[in-house]
């Protein structure tokens, strides 16, 4: 249980962490270090080279910019969960960071490790999925865009090349008074979730919902927008039985099975958790989000 | 392939500096370099918690972390919460009287867990004290003495403020 040999970089720029990603064979870049650490102690993975970006300059930041809400790749998660900003605009994803680890874990794990590792239970990959996030990453050619339903391409690989670094992600809040959830089952607190749900909603002001966005993680290998529901509840004034139904189909994924739960279990689950997502984010509509969500 | 990097860093109030391997955890580094055994390793990859320590104040695995990485910062271990060799600090007192341990190996990372958390939250409720300590595995207390002891600490803390 201790890392395997390797050189280790700590560059202050994003240049400079990108050159060393050029110039390096096998080498595994270190963001909040709370997946590629437990990974390295227990060496399943055997980098010749670790690039750490903890002291890399302004890669942590939470600003607005041109009505987007934009992200630096080494912001923790602690600063997510307990900003303003994010809670005001980006709501959905405070509620689904107050179930990402623990606080020890929380006070070192990066949003851009998150996304870069990709793990399907992750909460945050099922939030980027669920605003259709913009994630920015840097090469050696500059920056370029990648619109989140393409970003990740199979089980935990982001649409990243080997010399390229996540370093902003763009999220675009929804309309103040939108109805916002994220529901987990897990063993324990803290755990992956073994499935999750998140949903957004836009109302107009007779209740009709005019926008959705519902999401499934931690069921198949990569997050699911659930479209057939989404579609389903637009146009619609919901009661509990036209949710129940909308929610039905999530019941159709392609899940998973692992020592935690067979695949026929997790699709109850997406069924169900879609469900009380989609019902708490309902009775959000219209109000003003709580000074805290915890 | 040995590559070794100085590492100088404050841990507990007192100035270190030494050289390390730089794939050396943390963990083993405040064991095995500073010799502060007060840390301790259960898992060894983030998961029971018991190897928590503050870093710049903040909660963190120290099995999670290169020691090379605490090049400049400050750390305290459960070696630094007591004010002195002869007295405890009231969140020890209060594991003592409220059963919070038995074998005593989670008892460093429960401490430094909730040493951050009764700052940060000095009014606590039941609930919110054991969302605290899901991240630190406990197997001989069933966590109920862990949790009235901090419930405990926290009006401790308070009257000790008043």
């Amino acid at each position: 249980m201790k890392p395997p040999p390797f050189s280790y970089y700590d560059p202050r720029t994003v240049a400079d962490a990108i050159g060393l990603l050029a110039r390096l064979d096998n080498a595994k870049v270190l963001a909040g270090g709370q997946s590629l650490m437990p990974m390295l102690n227990m060496r399943y993975v055997l980098p010749d080279h670790v690039i750490d970006l903890n002291r890399v300059e302004g890669l942590s930041y939470v600003r607005e910019a041109g009505g987007a809400i934009e992200i630096g790749g080494m912001t923790r998660q602690r600063e997510l969960e307990f900003s303003d900003l994010i809670r005001n605009r980006l709501p959905l994803m405070q509620e689904a960071i107050l179930q990402v680890g623990h606080r020890q874990t929380r006070n070192r794990g990066t949003i851009g490790g998150s996304l870069c590792h990709l793990d399907p239970a992750a909460e945050l990959v099922t939030v980027g999925a669920g605003y259709d996030a913009t994630v920015v990453v840097t090469g050696p050619a500059g920056q370029r865009q990648i619109a989140f339903a393409d970003f990740p391409v199979a089980y935990m690989t982001p649409a990243i090349e080997p010399n390229e670094i996540l370093t902003a992600i763009r999220f675009i809040p929804w309309a103040p008074g939108h109805g916002y959830a994220f529901v987990e089952f897990a063993r324990r607190h803290g755990d992956f979730a073994i499935t999750s749900a998140a949903a957004l909603l836009e109302a107009d002001g007779a209740g009709r919902i005019t926008r959705a966005s519902v999401t499934i993680g931690g069921a198949a290998v990569l997050p699911v927008r659930a479209r057939e529901t989404e579609t389903a509840l637009v146009g619609q004034v919901p009661t509990p039985e036209l949710v129940r139904q909308a929610c039905e189909s999530c019941r159709a994924i392609e899940a998973i099975e692992d020592i935690h739960a067979p695949a026929s279990y997790r699709q109850h689950l997406a069924a169900v958790l879609s469900r009380r997502a989609v019902d708490k984010a309902i009775t959000r509509l219209g109000k003003p989000v709580p000074a805290r969500l915890h | 392939m040995t590559e070794k990097r100085t590492v100088a860093l404050t841990v507990n109030g007192k100035r270190y500096e030494k050289e390390v391997e730089v794939r050396v955890t943390l963990a083993d580094f405040i064991r095995h370099y500073l010799g502060l055994t007060g840390t301790h390793l259960g898992c060894e990859h983030g998961v029971c918690g018991a190897c928590t320590i503050l870093l710049d104040g903040q909660s963190a695995r120290s099995c999670l972390m290169l020691a090379v990485q605490a090049d400049g910062h400050e750390i305290m271990t459960v070696e630094g919460i007591a004010p002195s060799d002869t007295e405890l600090h009231p969140l020890q007192e209060a594991f003592r009287d409220n059963h919070g341990l038995q074998c005593g190996f989670c008892t460093p990372g429960m401490l430094t867990t909730l040493i951050e958390f009764l700052r940060d939250n000095p009014d606590p409720t039941e609930q919110e004290v054991r969302i605290a300590i899901s991240g630190n595995l406990c197997r001989c207390t069933g966590y109920q003495g862990i949790v009235n002891a901090a419930l405990d600490a926290a009006k401790r803390l308070q009257t000790a403020r008043a």
